[in-house]
């Protein structure tokens, strides 16, 4: 099998091509994802490769366009539903949350729904307030939804094909400063990552780090600074927001004794914020300082770059974070 | 009524059907009443000419129904067991959801029948998405989509229209107007009254029906049904119809928002009624024999309800059941 370097936006699209001519029953639709080739250009060529009827152009409702994804699911179809942004993705809350996930559970177990909803989710560059948001805590919140958010290429792809063979709604966040990350991706392999296996990106002894999406890169970034100062952190990618590797953080957090959860959702009441608690709950004998969050900032996204950066979470504020714990 | 188009034994049938869904539903007033059904329960009773007509008019097993809350009736008529639907209302562990839908969330999906939905409109998008999925499989199936005059002001209801308009979806949008959104009558909550032009601004057929003739119905839906099987687009109707009942178990204070003189007036068109005066007219039916078949139902239903009593609750150890199709969520409180 060749091995390519492609970034984590072509990752995506090989695992959809792939998935796509393995199984009829796989389709994508979304707001300009056909013709127009994808606001994020995830499913570039799609169109021309697999035509109208398995690359849908909806009409900007995301509602309608996800009730009838989570319908033509439980016929048995396994659609991929692009949200342009899960900033409006808020819109089809009503179906996700209160259709798609309880389906399962209500119908007793008659029904399934094989739904991917994915799309990039957190801040991007000046896209200000309302096509900002980091979704993940909301959908981890629901019980019936799996939620995941790979910060690699390599993930991207392996996770990708997890949630589309996957018989429950699979919320999918790809934070779009991740799209030109880089991996290496053998190709046709059917590599798969399972969800609720978190990923050790770095070993250290000292402080877990732990994060998910691209605040893993946040605090690799962190950590090799922090290793000048002499000080050995742990990465520990979550990856699997839902169902959750409590087992990979609690192990870390037994042999570092201390923890900072980062995050680039606003602070409060985040899926980060969970993971803290967690933590608190299960490693209260373990620890040697109080666990440690990093969050974005509890304002709505502003506009300006300055303000921006300001919000979202990066190498200094984990720095920072570490050095109070002691 | 309608000239006799249909055999003798279909006419029976339909009017064993209806009498059968009232009987059905009176019990489960009474189940609501003696504390065994709890929560939201909406009957049917005063619209079993609608879900008669339209689901005689489908293939049982092949073509999918989707309604909203008001749900007992249409799984009766697709062949569902009507002991485990009770049993499934009052919480049991025989119900079709072992006790995790209720009265708003009944569903037999090996039947065709799809739920069962309480968000009112939320569901519409999901049959034009079973409609998506017959035709993306390149089947013959036709879905009714259920729906009330309620729900057909609802944002996602006109998305999913201009969806299935676009896409050619086999689907009939059925609005089961019976005149109120919960206690809000209709002049007060739709801008234009004729709900059947929702389907003009998409280009989509439509027309307002009756839905208190059953003969009337069942000769529409017959035509409708078999017009989208073979050309595989989309059609809304409005049927006419009223509730006679209140919105739910839990509305007993109906002069709120209707008179009783109202009230009087629409069960004059009583779709048992009406049925019972056409085949008594006609020769069809002898008063003693519908006297006999309303007694044989309300033998049944009580027959009925002692059966789904006896099934037990579910264990709490159910819980976590069906959450997901292959794991479990994070446990306890």
């Amino acid at each position: 099998m060749p091995t390519v370097n492609l970034t984590y936006r072509e990752a995506l699209r090989a695992c959809i091509i792939e998935e796509m001519e393995a199984d009829q029953n796989v389709f994508v639709m979304g707001e300009d994802i056909g013709r127009y080739q994808g606001t994020f250009r995830v499913t570039q060529g799609l169109f021309d490769k697999f035509g109208p009827k398995r690359i849908i152009d909806t009409p900007i409702v995301e509602p309608g366009f996800t009730g009838i994804a989570i319908g033509a699911a439980m016929t048995g179809l396994r659609p991929i539903v692009e949200m342009m942004t899960m900033s409006f993705s808020i819109l089809a809350l009503d179906q996700i949350i209160n259709h798609a996930a309880k389906i399962h559970y209500m119908t007793g177990g008659q029904a399934k729904v094989p739904l991917v909803v994915r799309g990039p989710g957190g801040a991007a560059n000046q896209l200000s307030a309302q096509h900002s948001h980091s979704m993940e805590g909301w959908y981890a919140h629901t019980p019936g939804l799996k939620v995941v958010a790979p910060a690699t290429a390599e993930d991207a792809y392996g996770m990708l094909r997890t949630a589309i063979h996957d018989d429950n709604p699979v919320i999918f966040t790809e934070n779009p400063g991740l799209y030109g990350v880089k991996g290496d991706i053998e190709l046709n392999s059917g590599f798969s990552v399972p969800f609720g296996k978190a990923r050790i990106a770095r070993q250290g002894t000292d402080v877990s780090l732990i994060a998910y999406s691209r605040m893993v890169s946040v605090c690799e970034k962190a950590a090799e600074e922090l290793e000048a100062r002499g000080i050995h952190c742990e990465v520990i990618d979550v990856r699997s927001l839902l169902p959750l590797d409590t087992e990979t953080i609690f192990a870390s957090v037994a042999k570092t004794h201390r923890a900072v959860v980062v995050y680039e959702d606003w602070k409060s009441g985040s899926f980060g914020a969970e993971i803290a608690a967690r933590i608190g709950e299960q490693c209260f004998d373990e620890l040697d300082a109080p666990v440690a969050r990093v969050g974005g900032l509890n304002v709505p996204m502003p506009y300006s770059r300055v303000l921006e950066l300001e919000c979202i979470p990066n190498e200094a504020n984990v720095i920072e974070a570490v050095q109070r714990l002691n | 009524m309608k000239p006799n188009q249909e055999s003798p034994a279909d006419l029976e049938l339909y009017y064993r059907q209806m009498v059968q869904i009232r009987a059905f539903e009176n019990r489960c007033n009474a189940a609501y009443r003696a504390g065994k059904a709890g929560g939201y329960l909406h009957v049917y009773i005063g619209m079993e000419a609608t879900a008669v007509g339209w689901i005689n008019s489908l293939k049982i097993g092949w073509d999918y129904v989707i309604t909203a809350y008001r749900d007992h009736a249409h799984p009766m008529l697709m062949g569902s067991d009507p002991v485990k639907l009770m049993a499934e209302i009052m919480g049991r562990k025989d119900g079709y959801s072992h006790g995790k839908g209720g009265s708003m969330h009944l569903y037999d999906i090996e039947k065709g029948f799809f739920g069962g939905w309480g968000i009112v409109g939320g569901h519409t998008p999901l049959g034009a998405g079973l409609a998506f999925g017959s035709k993306y499989k390149g089947e013959d199936r036709v879905t009714l989509n259920f729906l009330g005059d309620g729900a057909a002001n609802a944002g996602v209801f006109f998305e999913t229209l201009n969806m299935a308009a676009l896409w050619d979806l086999p689907c009939i949008f059925i609005i089961e107007n019976n005149e109120f959104a919960m206690g809000t009558r209709l002049e007060y909550h739709a801008a234009d009254t004729e709900l059947a032009k929702r389907g003009y601004p998409f280009g989509m057929k439509h027309e307002r029906l009756d839905g208190m003739d059953v003969l009337q119905v069942r000769q529409d839906a017959k035509r409708i049904v078999d017009w989208v099987r073979k050309n595989q687009k989309p059609y809304l109707v409005e049927v006419m119809n009223y509730r006679f009942a209140g919105h739910g178990a839990a509305d007993n204070d109906r002069q709120l928002y209707r008179t009783k003189e109202e009230e009087d007036k629409a069960l004059h068109r009583d779709p048992i009624e009406r049925l019972e005066h056409y085949l008594l007219k006609n020769n069809v039916m002898s008063e003693e024999k519908m006297e006999a078949i309303r007694e044989e139902y309300e033998t049944w239903a009580d027959d009925v309800m002692e059966k789904a009593d006896a099934s037990p609750h579910p264990d709490p150890s159910e819980v976590y059941d069906h959450v997901y199709t292959d794991m479990e969520p994070e446990k306890g409180h």
